[in-house]
């Protein structure tokens, strides 16, 4: 009875981690084939062609807009870790009237469908004239990394004991001065959580990079693969577009599995802790 | 709020108007690039769905009141004939579409969330391993997943027909994301398996809060372990649960990227987003698509507000 319930519980395990990697592994087995060999069912890698790679980079502006996700992300996450520490600090360190309802408004604005501000957004951007520019995406991007990011840095910033900062007050620091000197050094660990969780919400991003951009030297990673298509309307080419998804997951995979007990403590703390 | 000793009172309430007023400029960045990008283009939308505008004339709409939403006009011959949204039968499909939607995926993934969480919190070789193996479906783009799923669903050369095939499941293969039958299937198995994990970290973080005597206790009584699980701990990780749902089906009545890339076009997964960009972007009807995401976002605002007073959740942190 008990080996009976041992190997049920492994088989359990075993159908979790398969049905968890099974479809990214068959992207890149699908990604080495090339030709015919695409249209046979394989559950194990038969042939190994780097083509499809090579077609990647050489047709269409992917590596262009892997540089646009890039640059996208990275100054939509400096920027939001910037407003965002500063804000929580404010709102996790000093008492002020209105705090909580400032809070709520924040998480309120985190949970907005995108769509809800779309068309004010599209007329904005027009008008500054940042149309069809990475300027739209970081700054529209902002409306869901910069309130994630207070949020979760206030809930951090909140837990740290009282007493790191009397004794900087008492030596006459100025609240800039706290932040600057102590309460950065013992952030890291918040801020590359957070930074990494809105680095990836902006790299991921689609309804915004669709509207906001037009051209095929603009667009970021996932309106390129989402748009990939084939000479002719009929003709999918399933081995690049996998090639490409490849491409733009495995680093995200990676940085994943690196920080893993980050990530998994940034993503409760918005939750769990609230 | 800082009890220091050396400072005199006077001193002290200096400090805390000093202190006041540093984290009122500390806040000025934030609120001002919120008022930016979420305030005034959310008054904005709104605006547009009482207006006229179009994509090819963005200034010059003229107010039409709620002509976007509802408008009837009575014909000579005494027919009345309305117009708008709200008589829409498009819209209303949409939105049967995305409540369905957000209720059977969210169900769907509270259930297994649940269970990879009960998974996790016991004790075997290999759990680290496990761990990381379902972070990989929440790293993975929503676009690329859509892609390497529509390639796995694929009617000719996909793996699951093949799969299904051989089995002896089904004897034809099956279209699945051209299906009108089919194609909501497709789009939840998909998204059930993207953000599951999500679900089951949150569990897991509740489900590792509860004291470990608790179990033992009930050991000791002999407690069968299907009791245990629904007298002690879901009522005890219910509140982790809760936050869980509240926050994945805010998510699933916003669904956008999924969709338009796994069934394009398929009326049977249209959901509010979907059909709202598409007549704002796609069909020139700027403002009657400003008008539908207004409805859903009066609709999500009035579902958050009921679970806020509902629960009476505390999120200042001031009682702690």
């Amino acid at each position: 009875m008990k080996i009976l319930k041992t190997i049920s519980f492994y088989l359990l395990v075993l159908a979790i981690v398969v049905i968890s990697v099974f479809p990214f592994y068959y992207a890149i087995v699908t990604s080495f084939k090339t030709g015919t060999a695409l249209f046979e069912v394989d559950y194990w890698p038969k042939s190994f062609s780097l083509g499809n790679y090579y077609a990647v980079f050489q047709q269409g502006e992917f590596p262009r807009n892997i540089l646009n996700s890039v640059f996208i992300a990275t100054l939509t996450v400096v920027l939001s870790l910037l407003m965002g520490v500063t804000a929580s600090y404010a709102l996790a360190r000093v008492r002020f009237r209105g705090r909580g309802l400032l809070l709520m408004t924040i998480l309120a604005v985190s949970m907005f469908p995108q769509i809800a501000v779309l068309s004010g957004l599209f007329e904005m951007i027009r008008y500054i004239g940042i149309y069809n520019t990475p300027w739209a995406l970081i700054m529209s991007y902002t409306i869901f990394t910069l309130p994630f990011t207070v949020w979760v840095l206030t809930t951090f910033m909140r837990d740290l004991p009282i007493e790191i900062e009397e004794a900087a007050i008492v030596d006459g620091a100025t609240p800039w001065q706290i932040i600057v000197k102590v309460f950065l050094p013992l952030m890291w660990p918040a801020l590359v959580t957070t930074g990494l969780l809105a680095f990836i919400g902006a790299w991921n991003e689609f309804l915004f990079a669709l509207t906001f951009t037009s051209s095929n030297e603009t667009r970021t990673v996932p309106v390129a693969i989402g748009l990939l298509s084939g000479a002719t309307q009929y003709e999918t080419p399933w081995g690049i577009i996998m090639a490409a998804s490849v491409l733009v997951t495995v680093p995200i995979i990676i940085m994943v599995l690196i920080f893993q007990r980050k990530i998994v403590a940034g993503l409760t703390a918005g939750g769990v802790k609230g | 709020m800082t009890p220091t000793h050396v400072v005199s009172p006077s001193d002290k309430a200096e400090l805390q108007s000093q202190r006041k007023r540093a984290a009122l400029l500390f806040l000025v960045p934030m609120l001002a690039a919120l008022v930016l990008v979420a305030a005034y283009p959310l008054f904005r939308s709104i605006y547009f769905s009482f207006t006229d505008t179009s994509l090819t004339n963005l200034y010059g709409g003229q107010w039409v009141g709620f002509d976007n939403y509802l408008s009837w006009r009575t014909l000579p011959s005494g027919r009345t004939i309305y117009r708008g949204t709200l008589v829409d039968q498009a819209w209303w499909n949409a939105v049967w579409n995305t409540v369905r939607f957000a209720v059977v995926s969210v169900s769907l993934e509270a259930f297994f969330g649940m269970m990879v969480a009960l998974v996790l919190n016991a004790e075997f070789k290999g759990r680290g391993l496990v761990r990381a193996a379902i972070l990989i479906p929440w790293a993975i783009p929503t676009i690329v997943s859509a892609k390497m799923w529509s390639w796995m669903l694929n009617d000719q050369f996909g793996i699951v027909n093949d799969v299904l095939m051989k089995l002896g499941i089904i004897s034809q293969k099956i279209a699945w994301t051209a299906n009108v039958d089919t194609a909501m299937l497709a789009v939840l198995i998909v998204d059930i398996w993207k953000t599951t994990p999500f679900m089951a970290l949150l569990c897991l973080a509740g489900l590792q809060m509860i004291p470990k005597d608790v179990y033992e206790a009930s050991k000791i009584d002999g407690v069968h372990p299907v009791k245990v699980f629904f007298k002690i701990t879901l009522p005890l990780v219910k509140p982790a649960l809760m936050v869980a749902i509240i926050f994945r089906m805010l998510d699933a009545l916003r669904i956008f990227d999924l969709i338009y890339v796994l069934t394009p076009n398929s009326s049977s997964t249209k959901t509010m987003s979907i059909i709202s960009r598409e007549n704002m972007i796609e069909f020139d009807k700027f403002a009657y698509g400003s008008a539908q995401s207004t409805l859903l976002f009066t609709f999500i605002a009035l579902f958050v507000i009921l679970y806020i007073w509902l629960g009476r959740v505390d999120l200042s942190g001031d009682s702690k």
